[in-house]
């Protein structure tokens, strides 16, 4: 019973497949067209989806709390003696002030984020720097690198170390000098920090802790850890949605194609379901035949379409967006994703690529199919 | 297998201003292992007689009797599956599927039933030989000449090994040379034991010795 | 060979690569676990908090550490938040 149905269903492949074959050029224009759309909607997803993942893990030990003063509605200085005024909150395990900032380089066009460390050995000369710096200005360790002060003096610091390459997406425009090293090249004094981080131990407890600081610290503005992860899922969802919304526009051509290929049933077709009926088909196996149709070239374009997005995101570094996600920025980091691919995302990708085109396919047989098999002799 | 019709009427668009009578009550036998003509003008309603005996339509009133069965009154996908054991068609104009290759579209017919393989294509090529086609089994149908495009549609037709042929106009599109040549292929298939039906208005059909009777209509009832 | 038997030998190989990128995906996890670590354990030293993908302007570089409403924080020429500012050029003199 078993084999019948597949030898029938075998049959019916036999047949769609020599249909298919005898418009050779349209068959596989709309398979190439329905690939590529496939093939972007998946790249897309896959991309944005492992990028979220990505980012999820590693910011998950970013500072639970970051306090930054605000002044006119920017962001400013906050000046030591906050760290006092804090004083003693309930649940705040560790605090500490930071210095950070950008520094422009005219001579690569570049952006770099300065932070301060340390343990750098010698506090006013040695830097280390992220491999996308190193690779915009071609620096290796031992190189010297001169930045131009606040009064404009240059100083010269020699690269000591490289970040890790593998730390690239987080890394890759970090500058890290000692904080007197900063002090002296941005002219800050000593008392004032770029913000204040705190740490703690109980995440239950940070948002109570938040509202503590806005009563005391009026003038400062807290950024929890959850707010951070929150931003980049929502960004990366934005992100998303635009390139579907820029992708709607082909969607819908190939939808209009599809439509007209599939359901628009020419006069010849019509004659051969006809002929079809006549030496012994059902109308049943007229529709098997039909829903072949869209699952043969549904189901190729999404398993071809979803392959090539694989490769493409994970094994090619997602080259083709590269373009879209670098927009100005010279530094951009050279990172290969971890592939995060669930079941979830196959399946939804599945029934928004496949589903839609099998049914398009056989509704409009159904009134063709219905009709008498003795129209052919008339 | 006897077939036998009681006082069939066929009706077209019935209730609408152009309704239309097809057939008017005809009642007929037809013997099995026999060859036999239904002759008349186009209209006169031999095609669309046909058409009912070979379970491709429902007669509007009347009986039709295939042997023991009564196959008027079947559903339709019973009468599709008494079609496609018991009739083989053969078109007017021969109502191959272009693209595809001679042997496939002799296999058609016999694609729903699940046939294994390679049983199919052996009874299929041994058609083809039969019928002097074997060197085209691979073409496809659109390089065939109209005998060649004739002989397919008849393997066609023979693939489900029916016992019943039903032909409509098979001549219309063939030189008297070729009509000569398909009486003599109708000829052989009597005598393998088909019983044969043929709709035809040309002489070089009913006038041949190979036909055993021959049924002339007009206008929907059967004169002589 | 007869073509549902190719279409379906396609499939196959189809079918069998795309169970491989699950496999592979797996298998690169485990792999990226200590890339994935090198990332956290600079995140938590140095106390990072954005990734270093857009790097051309204040607000897309430090994502979430950007004043909520200030525009053309950075590069002149920056497509903007808001939707007037993909209408609004910057002013003659920045550009």
């Amino acid at each position: 019973m078993m084999w019948l149905f597949l030898r029938k269903q075998k049959y019916l492949i036999d047949f769609t497949l020599s249909s298919l074959l005898r418009r050779k050029g349209k068959s596989l224009g709309l398979l190439a067209v329905y690939t590529l759309i496939v093939f972007m909607l998946a790249s897309v997803t896959l991309f944005t989806h492992a990028l979220r993942k990505e980012a999820g893990l590693m910011l998950q030990a970013s500072p639970e709390i970051i306090v930054q003063r605000m002044q006119a509605g920017r962001h400013a200085l906050i000046p030591a003696d906050y760290l006092q005024r804090i004083g003693r909150l309930r649940g705040v395990t560790q605090k500490e002030g930071r210095l950070w900032g950008y520094y422009y380089d005219p001579a690569v066009k570049a952006n770099y984020t300065i932070m301060t460390a340390g343990q750098v050995a010698a506090p006013l000369t040695e830097i280390i720097i992220g491999t996308g710096i190193a690779r915009a200005r071609g620096l290796v360790v031992g190189d010297y690198l001169t930045l131009r002060s606040q009064n404009g003096e240059a100083y010269s610091f020699e690269i000591t170390e490289l970040l890790n390459e593998k730390s690239e997406l987080v890394s890759a425009d970090l500058l890290l000098m000692s904080p007197q090293a900063f002090r002296r090249l941005f002219n800050i004094p000593e008392g004032f920090y770029t913000d204040l981080v705190l740490s703690v131990r109980n995440p239950r407890e940070v948002r109570k802790v938040a509202e503590k600081l806005t009563l005391l610290l009026p003038d400062t503005r807290p950024i929890l850890r959850e707010e951070v992860l929150r931003t980049y899922d929502s960004v990366f969802s934005w992100r998303q949605g635009i390139l579907f919304v820029l992708l709607t526009g082909s969607i819908l051509a190939f939808v209009i194609f599809a439509w007209d290929k599939a359901s628009g049933l020419s006069a010849e077709e019509r004659r051969e379901i006809g002929i079809l009926k006549a030496v012994g088909w059902e109308t049943a196996d007229v529709m098997r035949m039909k829903f072949w149709e869209g699952m043969i070239v549904s189901l190729s374009a999404f398993l071809i379409g979803y392959l090539a997005a694989y490769a493409h995101v994970f094994y090619a570094s997602a080259s083709l967006f590269e373009p879209v996600l670098k927009g100005w920025a010279v530094l951009y980091p050279q990172f290969r994703l971890t592939p995060f691919v669930d079941g979830l995302q196959l399946a939804t990708l599945l029934f928004f690529t496949v589903l839609p085109y099998i049914v398009a396919t056989i509704i409009p047989i159904w009134r063709t199919s219905i009709t008498d098999p003795d129209a052919v002799m008339r | 297998m006897l077939i036998q019709l009681t006082d069939i009427k066929k009706v077209f668009n019935q209730g609408r201003p152009n309704e239309f009578w097809a057939i008017q009550g005809v009642s007929l036998e037809f013997e099995p292992n026999r060859v036999s003509c239904l002759k008349g003008a186009s209209g006169s309603g031999k095609t669309t007689l046909l058409s009912m005996i070979g379970c491709l339509s429902r007669p509007t009133s009347g009986r039709i009797q295939l042997g023991e069965r009564v196959i008027s009154s079947l559903p339709e996908r019973f009468l599709t599956d008494v079609r496609r054991h018991t009739f083989g068609f053969i078109f007017q104009r021969f109502n191959l599927i272009s693209g595809l290759s001679v042997l496939e579209n002799i296999m058609l017919p016999a694609y729903p039933l699940g046939l294994p393989y390679k049983r199919l294509v052996a009874t299929a090529l041994h058609l083809l030989e039969q019928f002097n086609l074997l060197a085209k089994a691979d073409n496809p149908v659109e390089w065939l000449s109209g005998g060649e495009a004739q002989r397919v549609a008849i393997c066609r037709a023979l693939i489900n090994d029916p016992q019943i042929l039903i032909a409509d106009e098979p001549t219309a599109n063939l030189d008297s040379k070729l009509s000569y040549e398909f009486m003599g292929l109708i000829d052989e298939l009597r005598q393998s034991g088909k019983t044969i039906l043929i709709t035809s208005h040309d002489p070089e059909v009913f006038d041949s010795a190979v036909v055993d009777r021959v049924v002339e209509m007009h206008d929907g009832v059967v004169l002589t | 060979m007869r073509k549902s038997n190719t279409f379906l030998a396609c499939v196959f190989l189809l079918l069998v690569g795309c169970i491989a990128t699950l496999v592979d995906a797996t298998h690169r996890k485990h792999l990226a676990v200590s890339d994935v670590e090198s990332g956290t354990a600079l995140v938590r030293q140095f106390g990072l908090t954005d990734l270093a993908l857009f790097t051309e302007a204040r607000y897309t570089r430090h994502l979430s550490q950007s004043d909520l409403h200030s525009a053309f924080q950075d590069h002149p020429v920056a497509l903007e938040h808001f939707p007037s500012g993909s209408l609004l050029l910057p002013p003659q003199r920045m550009q």
